[in-house]
């Protein structure tokens, strides 16, 4: 018996360029609906008050500040939702950061100078933040706790001991570096927003080019596969959670220099923000998909619904609902592409 | 014959506990041979291939690699060893490539701007497409996601996975079992390219038909013993039969 070769036919492969164009429309759908929200905003403003909404530099400064705690936390986010996980801990574990930076930098200062506590206190928190990240990653590694139990866990945990280090309140930092950090600018540009593009840049490199990345992919798919391929699952997810963990933690350093104080609940309005931006990002609570660069698209949908309706003078409880229907509409688009192209092809 | 064989199992036996699995079973597995595991239900196939590729320790007998005795304590060990198991549904990572399925836990990289490292995707669809055009299927889509494929096609890019990690021998449980009638047809020719390339394959079928239009030999098992085998030219579904039913 011989066999004969296994040709794709001509209209199966067109057919195909069609669906990888789709594809390729459908991951950009949330930079998609971030223009359309913009061109809206900006008609309206037109409209309604005769000026530009896009083309104020101050609009754009807005949403961009806005947007830094929040895309923070939703690029860790990323990561842990496209292994199959979710990081309910990383809002207080943000707080906790902020807390710990303050206190750090105000105890520092004295003796290290203005710019050495800076440093100093913004690697004291991140690393702090690495510990409750640790303790999320062996409850979910080791112990086999699922991920919304354990980090829900945490996120009590984190809470208590952010208030207890803040004493119940906020704590201001009086260091003028700090407080430089997070409100001058260099080119019109503010330090933060800098700091998060190349935070979010190296973030976009591990997940898009590096073994860690296309394993975290591998596991959201088909735990079992990258177990079977050798990959270390449980040292994979540990690193996982140590990185959101410190997604949190830089998130609350910038928090606390943009408002010179540390405050436990600097993040708690931001998890549910994040989760969100990452599923209008593109990316799937089921796991193995989503990208940084969705993520960020995502994030800038909620800062622009958010500023863009105080904006156009909207009672502000509006946003909650507009950013509610957003994240609808975004898993229903994501569960109709599914059906569309996830199915298999048989010829 | 004169050749070593590939794979020589000598005796060997498997106890759970009181259950005995497998007993004082041999067999052997010669370059470029395709040998079928056929039985009834708990005649103890899975338990044979398991022991074979380090799943399971065997409880007596011992396994020969090219005429030298091996044992393994975990499929890794028997995977980088040459023996590789194909299964259904764990073996891919449906949103990644063809090239990244074949690579995964071992991916190559690149230096971009000669300093970062960064996935050689280049080489991974290159390898992808090389492999599987050595099984004779010719895909143009290498950027896809394995989810885009049929059932066949994922077989075979999990059987290309363990071709371009040069398995030398293949085991495969059931592999045509999930699949619509021209799938099958189309696993049953990945074995024939598999034979063809010199490589020893083991699979366990209960479809008379796939067994009989690619195997070379056939081992019947009944309740963990070896009823009998035969050469595939020199027998009939009758007697195959009536070797799984026992009488
Ligand atoms: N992990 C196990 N623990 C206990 N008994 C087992 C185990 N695996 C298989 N067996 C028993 O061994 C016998 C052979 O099973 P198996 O190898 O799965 O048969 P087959 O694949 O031919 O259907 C059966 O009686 C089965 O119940
Ligand atoms: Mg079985």
């Amino acid at each position: 018996m011989t066999s004969s070769p296994e040709h794709v036919a001509p209209e199966a492969d067109h057919a195909d360029k069609a669906r990888t164009v789709l594809q390729r429309v459908a991951d950009l759908r949330a930079w998609l609906f971030l223009a359309f929200l913009i061109l809206g905003f900006e008609i309206w403003s037109r409209v309604s008050f005769g000026g530009t909404f896009l083309f104020n530099p101050f609009n754009i400064q807005s949403i961009a500040v806005f947007a830094v705690a929040p895309l923070l936390l939703a690029t860790g986010q990323t990561f842990v939702i496209i292994s199959g996980g979710i990081d309910l801990s990383m809002g207080f574990i943000m707080g906790l950061a902020a807390v710990v930076a303050a206190h750090v930098i105000n105890w520092a200062t004295p003796g290290m100078g203005l710019g050495f506590a800076v440093i100093f206190g913004a690697l004291v928190a991140v690393l702090v933040a690495a510990i409750p990240g640790l303790v999320n990653g062996m409850l979910v590694a080791f112990l086999k706790v699922p991920p919304f139990i354990g980090t829900l866990g945490m996120f009590g945990v984190a809470r208590g001991v952010a208030f207890l280090l803040a004493g119940g309140t906020t704590v201001p930092v009086k260091n003028e570096v700090f407080a430089a950090l997070g409100n001058s600018r260099l080119y019109g540009v503010p330090y933060i927003i800098m700091v998060t593009a190349v935070f979010v840049v190296i973030m976009h490199y591990l997940l898009s080019q590096t073994k860690f990345g296309q394993h975290n992919y591998a596991i959201g798919a088909n735990a079992q596969a990258a177990r079977r391929a050798g990959i270390n699952i449980k040292w994979h997810l540990l690193r996982l959670y140590v990185l959101s963990g410190m997604c949190a933690g830089l998130a609350g350093v910038l928090y606390a220099a943009r408002f010179s104080a540390g405050a436990a609940q600097a993040g708690e309005p931001l998890l549910l923000d994040s989760v969100a931006a990452v599923v209008i990002g593109g990316a799937s609570l089921f796991g193995g998909s989503g990208t940084i660069l969705g993520t960020v698209a995502g994030a800038l949908v909620i800062a622009v619904i958010q500023y863009g309706l105080v904006f156009i003078n909207v009672a502000p409880f509006w946003q909650f609902i507009s950013v509610g229907v957003v994240i609808i509409i975004s898993v229903l688009i994501d569960q109709a592409q599914r059906r569309f192209s996830g199915g298999r092809q048989s010829e | 014959m004169t050749a070593t064989p590939l794979l020589e199992v000598r005796h060997l036996s498997k106890n759970f506990g009181p259950v005995q699995a497998l007993s004082d079973l041999s067999m052997m597995v010669r370059a470029g041979e395709v040998v079928a595991l056929a039985g009834d239900n708990g005649a103890g196939k899975t338990t044979l291939i398991k022991a074979i590729s380090g799943v399971y320790q065997p409880s007596g007998g011992e396994i020969l690699l090219k005429g030298k005795a091996v044992s393994f304590a975990s499929p890794q060990e028997a995977r980088d060893q040459g023996i590789e198991t194909i299964y259904q549904d764990l073996a891919l990572a449906d949103n990644l490539t063809i090239g990244a399925n074949i690579f995964l836990g071992r991916e190559p990289m690149r230096r971009a701007f000669g300093i970062l490292p960064v996935l050689d995707r280049a080489k991974m669809a290159e390898a992808a497409k090389s492999t599987m055009a050595l099984l004779d299927f010719h895909v143009s889509r290498l950027e896809a996601p394995v989810s885009n494929f049929s059932g066949g096609q994922r077989q075979a890019v999990a059987i290309g996975r363990a071709v371009y990690w040069n398995a030398q021998i293949l085991i495969m449980d059931e592999p045509t079992a999930a699949l619509g009638v021209p799938e099958q047809r189309k696993v049953i020719q990945l074995i024939h390219q598999l034979k063809a390339q010199g490589r020893g394959v083991i699979f366990i079928s209960h479809n008379l038909q796939d067994i009989f239009a690619v195997a070379d030999r056939i081992v019947v098992l009944r309740r963990g013993v070896r009823a009998g085998e035969r050469r595939i030219a020199e027998t009939t579904h009758d007697e195959v039969v009536k070797l799984m039913v026992g009488g």
